[in-house]
């Protein structure tokens, strides 16, 4: 489904991806991980066109779209989540989501039809699916960390993507909320068949729920495997695992 | 869930007392307070398209007045120098406004925040020269003096219902783009253009659809403006006029819907009251510009807004 091929980024001569390679198939829950600059938000960011890549190629569906600008790529099926909070701050969280869902249904240049009639339903189910129901009318910008983490991926799924990507839709929360994101992942991707690609510190919670895992390190893709296949490689255990952990 | 209903009842059944008090007052009030409060509907108009880019699609449009000028320009213009019927020019002058906004929008838009403001100052001001300098086309710093109206709108009293009638409706079109998904798209660039492009939505063609919109609202008070006044002059679109707009969206509160119409009425009752006194009437609106900023930043509406919101709710609940 996604293919990166040979991908690098520079800033400023600092290579930040250097010739990354990761491939992801349908329906599956793969993992990216790798140490602090690693260059995963960086990669994620080429993906979903925050950022142009400077050489190599980005297949999607058979299509390259390395370089397009970001409406379009989420055009294309392609939804993410952000690991910074990076919500609508004022507006409420059922607004949130329904710019999503309008801008999916194409609507969101709609000038005279009633917005408060317009997306009900999708907005509503995907509040519930995510557990965000009771919270609809409150202000985006007032809600906990761990709620707008949750939000941030229900905007992203209000643009109901093939391919899902959530950077780090953990960072920042405490270890049961952790636990409590990650069941709901693994719960979306079962029961709706998406393709979730994300990446994730806690080792622990990577290796229980993906299916393939991505090593980065220095901005190169060092391996890309079943859980079993990574934990024994030799290069990611030296790299990244260390001896200890 | 979100607030099914498009209007509160209760603010409802004011804001027609407050129009049908309008309506009555011609023939109880002076003509000179007939006439500023015309002024007043005028200004709230072009504070109220201001206030579409500005307070909700967030981006500095920092030369507004330019196209309240356009639209002055266009039907004045197209009264003395053409033979066509009146209501032509009316139309005329919204829609030359819009194509200037088109295509001062269209360079804008590259731009983010301030560098936005910068651009739209420099090109208005070039459209300003050209009005200011073109002596054979535009009459120049003298301006155009009167124009002919058509019989209806040569009475005050007469141009006072057309711009009341005419500001209503602009206000009703207003409200149904802000409640609209184009409205909400707009808030939501507002608050984050970066998460809006990652959720499908092409920011820069919304933004200069908003400019679009303004500027047809602002090219509309332009219009009015003229059948008020039956004159135009280069001041109409001179960069002080576009900071008082920008002012008056402040005063009254640039994240609410109505705030504009309050700063508007504020600072024309301000300029023409104490202008009465003193020229230094801006002095006055400094100091409670100061004032404001320090104690209401939300704005007089957006205070009164937030006061009010308990019991907002509770209406609403009770219903």
């Amino acid at each position: 489904m996604l293919q990166v091929e040979a991908v690098d980024k520079s800033f400023d001569g600092f290579r930040a991806v250097d010739g990354a390679n990761l491939t992801v198939e349908r329906g599956e829950l793969v993992a990216v991980i790798g140490p602090n600059g690693a260059g995963k938000t960086t990669l994620f960011n080429l993906i979903t066109g925050q950022l142009k890549p400077d050489k190599g190629r980005i297949i999607f569906e058979g299509k390259d779209i390395a370089g397009l600008p970001p409406y379009q790529i989420c055009k294309r099926g392609i939804g993410r989540s952000f690991q910074v909070v990076n919500v609508f701050h004022r507006l409420t969280v059922f607004e949130n989501v329904q710019v999503a869902v309008l801008s999916q249904q194409g609507r969101s240049i709609n000038l005279f039809s009633p917005a408060r009639k317009l997306a009900i339903k999708e907005t509503t189910d995907i509040l519930e699916s995510v557990g965000l129901s009771d919270k609809s009318g409150s202000i985006s910008g007032s809600l906990s960390h761990g709620d707008q983490k949750i939000l941030e991926m229900a905007i992203a799924l209000g643009n109901e993507p093939k391919l899902l990507i959530l950077d780090e839709p953990t960072a920042g929360m405490s270890p049961e909320e952790t636990l409590a994101t990650m069941e709901l992942i693994k719960r979306l991707a079962s029961t709706q068949g998406l393709t979730i690609l994300f990446c994730e510190h806690d080792m622990e919670v990577v290796f229980s729920i993906a299916q393939k895992i991505m090593v980065m390190h220095q901005g190169r893709s060092i391996i890309q495997g079943e859980p079993e296949e990574v934990r024994g490689n030799k290069e990611v255990q030296d790299a990244y695992l260390g001896g200890g952990e | 869930m979100p607030d099914k209903r498009i209007i509160n009842l209760e603010s409802f059944w004011w804001q027609i007392a407050i129009l049908v008090i309008l309506l009555i007052l011609p023939p109880i009030l002076p003509r000179f307070y007939i006439y500023i409060l015309a002024l007043i509907f005028v200004t709230a108009l072009l504070a109220m398209s201001l206030n579409l880019v500005l307070g909700h699609g967030g981006m500095f449009q920092f030369h507004h007045a330019v196209f309240y000028g356009v639209g002055a320009y266009t039907v004045a213009l197209m009264l003395t120098k053409t033979s066509l019927p009146a209501w032509i020019g009316f139309i005329a002058g919204p829609i030359v406004a819009a194509g200037f906004g088109l295509l001062i929008g269209w360079f804008c838009v590259r731009l983010s925040r301030l560098y936005f403001g910068m651009l739209q100052i420099a090109l208005g001001s070039l459209v300003w020269a050209v009005v200011f300098r073109w002596y054979d086309f535009t009459g120049g710093d003298d301006g155009i003096h009167g124009i002919p109206m058509p019989s209806i709108l040569s009475s005050l009293n007469g141009s006072y219902y057309f711009v009341l009638i005419i500001t209503v409706i602009c206000l009703i079109a207003m409200y149904l783009i802000f409640k609209s998904p184009f409205g909400g798209t707009l808030r939501a660039i507002r608050d984050n253009p970066g998460r809006c492009a990652a959720v499908g939505v092409n920011v820069r063609r919304h933004q200069l659809t908003g400019i679009v919109i303004a500027s047809f609202f602002g090219g509309v008070a332009g219009v009015l403006f003229v059948v008020l006044e039956h004159s135009v002059f280069p001041d109409l679109m001179f960069w002080v006029l576009s900071l008082e707009i920008c002012i008056m969206c402040l005063f009254g509160g640039w994240f609410t819907f109505m705030g504009p119409v309050l700063g508007a009425a504020m600072i024309v009752a301000l300029r023409t009251f104490v202008g009465i006194y003193t020229e230094y009437w801006t002095l006055i609106l400094g100091v409670t510009l100061m004032l404001l900023i320090f104690f209401l930043p939300q704005g007089v509406m957006g205070y009164f807004q937030e006061k009010f919101k308990p019991r907002a709710k509770a209406i609403v609940e009770r219903a």
